[in-house]
């Protein structure tokens, strides 16, 4: 088969659809803008799915079902009990197995006629472009802006389209990025967010719908281009908000001075994501803090010994209702305007769900003047595991 | 002028919860530095050290990017919306 470039995919026709193809696509077939010309279209079209998370899930369940010929998925993680409110590819009984696997298994068993292709690998910039190769249409579905910035790049440079779908708890963003003549992410976010500015899924929740709803739109999207029929989000910015169930729409423009698509590009090859986000996204190592560690044991040892530790729950109070360990709450937003209802004179424990915010809650008090404060180890989380196993976790 | 601004999710923590803002304004550069003066520790998540709007945030007048209007300078005018975008990530 040919390497294809460019957008709107130059696809070559498959022969034929068997007999049981037609009857399983007959309600594309029997409709003008699809028919037989786009359904050949669709069997013949290789589409890559980046993530197979919660938009990665209606992404694979729409298109194996679409007939997209070709799928791709590329995933390194494993389902876990926490993506099945709404990574709807996934049932309980995949839980602890590859999600490529898991993936495979349910979008075969939805249609046996398309192939696919699977990739149990994060994608790096040392493996991004031979993946993408052979693609025709790059569907970003990660969750982490290093990936975002690296499948951006790796789509430009290849000259495919890159249908771009994120979201954060109640709000979905959506476009048609690295399409001819339009722009590109890096054209609309020239920089990442430095750390700790933006929280992620796993700090800010996210209601499950969500991603069905943002994917479900990367889906469309993906198979307009691959039809060539529709207006694509391309140099348009589709923004959802599921509370006020309002979409608006902003115009993008390609920026002339863009590093990777503009007239003079400096990004001529795959860079170190990690280092341009600066170990941002969601594999970013706790950050690096002088206050020392105590272990959930070491804990409920000195507990149990009535050692006097004011024990301080820097969560927010709905993650408070789920688990406690009887600290007293403040928030780790409103520990500056609090902070005086600390004794700084007594040992203060601070814990949060996995030991990120009490870091930062244990540093800024450090910076505070406060001398005696430990950070719990892995938060309540291993407080679940070590200590109490009948404690809920989240 | 009342001009509305809108307020995306992750920036309501600074707004005290609230999505919309009206304030009155000639330009989409007083506009922001009014509703900053009221929600200072907004302030640092729109504007860097040097002053300038971040580069992951991107302000619309209506449906236009003001990085290609007038920028800071473009004028607003009754009735209109200024949108506060920034980039999100999660897709999981």
């Amino acid at each position: 088969m040919a390497t294809k470039t460019g957008s709107a995919p130059q696809i070559p026709a498959p022969v034929s659809l068997s007999n049981e193809e037609i009857l399983r696509y007959s309600r594309h077939l029997i409709m003008p803008e699809v028919g037989m010309e786009g359904q050949l279209k669709l069997k013949a079209a290789k589409v890559l799915l980046v993530g197979t998370g919660g938009l990665g899930a209606p992404l694979g369940l729409y298109l194996a079902a679409a007939g997209v010929g070709r799928l791709g998925l590329v995933d390194f993680d494993t389902v876990d009990f926490t993506n099945l409110q709404r990574q709807i590819m996934f049932g309980t009984s995949d839980v602890g197995r590859p999600k490529s696997v898991a993936a495979t298994e349910r979008l075969r068993s939805l249609n046996p006629d398309i192939h696919i292709e699977t990739y149990d690998t994060h994608l790096t910039s040392d493996n991004a472009l031979e993946l993408l190769r052979d693609y025709d249409v790059i569907v970003d579905g990660t969750d982490n802006f290093p990936t975002r910035y690296l499948v951006n790049d790796a789509s430009v440079l290849l000259g495919k389209p890159n249908v771009y779908g994120s979201i954060f708890r109640f709000e979905g963003q959506v476009s048609v990025f690295g399409a001819p003549g339009g722009p590109c992410y890096r054209c609309v976010y020239p920089e990442p967010p430095p750390p700790g500015l933006v929280p992620s899924c796993a700090e800010g929740g996210v209601l499950g719908v969500l991603p069905g709803i943002v994917g479900c739109i990367q889906a469309m999207e993906a198979i307009k281009l691959i039809l060539g029929v529709g207006d694509p989000l391309i140099g348009r910015l589709l923004l959802f908000d599921a509370l006020g169930m309002k979409f608006r729409e902003l115009k993008l423009r390609k920026n002339p001075d863009c590093p990777v698509c503009g007239t003079h590009p400096t990004v001529t090859k795959l860079i170190d994501y990690a280092e341009f986000c600066g170990i941002r996204g969601e594999e970013a190592p706790a950050q690096p803090t002088s206050v020392p560690d105590i272990t959930p044991r070491e804990l409920k040892a000195r507990l149990d010994r009535g050692d006097d530790l004011y024990v301080l729950d820097v969560r927010e109070p709905h993650e408070f209702q789920i688990c406690n360990i009887g600290g007293h709450l403040i928030p780790l937003g409103d520990l500056p305007k609090r902070v005086s209802e600390l004794d700084s004179s007594k040992e203060i424990v601070a814990h949060c769900r996995s030991g990120k915010r009490s870091a930062e809650a244990a540093e800024f008090l450090r910076k505070a003047g406060f001398r005696k404060i430990l950070n719990l180890k892995g938060g309540i989380l291993a407080w679940a595991d070590e200590v109490d196993p009948s404690m809920p976790k989240y | 002028m009342p001009i509305k601004i809108l307020i995306p999710t992750p920036l309501r923590a600074y707004t005290n919860k609230l999505d919309t803002v009206e304030v009155k304004a000639a330009t989409v550069g007083d506009a922001i530095t009014v509703l900053t003066s009221q929600f200072s520790e907004l302030r640092k998540h729109l504007y860097n050290d040097e002053g300038r709007l971040r580069s992951f945030v991107n302000v619309y007048l209506n449906d236009e990017d003001i990085r290609f209007l007038k920028k800071d300078q473009t004028e607003v005018s009754d009735g209109d919306t200024i949108s506060i975008v920034p980039s999100i990530a999660g897709g999981r």
